[in-house]
């Protein structure tokens, strides 16, 4: 039995129904940071999810890499009004580090090499709904986009994706991060358009 | 690397808020303790606002959001801010 037919795929949705309220199309990729990019090594990369009970769950990039790199094709949408279609990821789904994690907490704050945070509810990082990117377009994700890895969580605002990822905290509550404690909505989801709190 | 202005950026929406120019304060680091005029501070204006840093530690010392009909400022990083009185 299969829910997929021909017709189903057939009926792709449009490029202007695939855009968000208030949003512009654009083919570049703008670099939006708020301060100097990290440098990163891969050799010394290390990712780490902190339980409630202070246990951290440590991957280096290797043991990243060997959880599964996935392809992903997914449109992205930043507060600051564009979007980008059809973009071309590879990356580690959460589902995949969250297995090894055994937590009642139901939000996460994401931090980030340079300082920044964002927060995020645990359900919108599993399912299938977010990954640890590593590449974007065919190529290594570069230092001004967030690489070596950054959070790829394309149904939110991108500001959501958090750059330079090195680790996530469990919360038992939806606390602010770095935008969202200075007016930025505390969820972001653009089909509602959650720009502001 | 992402462009960065000084801190003349700010000039502008802090008029908002402000009735002295703020570019003109002299603003202590409350990371460092750097002390300099605001205008001499790194301002990041590629982001979802304007975030300031402190030339010497980078620490983020003032957050600007334009967040729809609100403006948000934070002034968290700064641990004074000290602004001259115009000579009369
Ligand atoms: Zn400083």
């Amino acid at each position: 039995m299969s829910f997929t037919t021909r017709g189903f795929s057939g009926r792709r949705r449009q490029p202007e129904t695939r855009l968000p309220p208030g949003q512009t199309l654009v083919e570049k990729w703008p670099v939006l940071s708020a301060g100097p990019t990290p440098v990163v090594d891969t050799a010394d990369w290390e990712l780490t999810i902190q339980d409630e009970t202070g246990t951290d769950h440590r991957w280096n990039w290797d043991e990243l890499i060997a959880l599964g790199v996935e392809d992903i094709t997914v449109d992205i949408h930043c507060v600051t009004h564009w979007s980008k279609l059809g973009m071309a990821w590879r990356g580690v789904s959460l589902d995949k580090l969250f297995e090894h994690v055994g937590s009642r907490h139901q939000y996460v704050m994401a931090h980030s090499h340079g300082g920044y945070t964002t927060n995020l509810p645990l359900e919108d990082l599993l399912g299938g709904k977010a990954w640890i990117a590593i590449e974007a377009e065919g190529r290594p994700l570069h230092p001004e986009h967030g690489g070596p890895a950054r959070l790829l969580v394309p149904h939110l605002y991108f500001w959501k994706s958090a750059k330079w990822i090195r680790g996530l905290t469990m919360m038992p509550g939806n606390d602010p991060g770095f935008w969202e404690r200075y007016g930025y909505h505390i969820h972001g989801d653009p089909w509602q358009e959650q720009r502001y709190r | 690397m992402p462009r960065h202005l000084d801190g003349n950026a700010l000039a502008g929406v802090l008029s908002e808020v402000f009735t002295a120019d703020v570019t003109a304060a002299r603003a202590r680091c409350g990371n460092c303790g750097n002390t300099a005029p605001v205008a001499e501070a790194m301002v990041y204006p590629d982001a979802p606002g304007l975030v300031a840093r402190c030339v010497r530690c980078n620490h983020v010392l003032a957050v600007v959001v334009e967040a729809g009909d609100r403006l948000v400022l934070s002034l968290a990083g700064l641990d004074t801010l000290e602004l001259r009185a115009p000579r009369a």
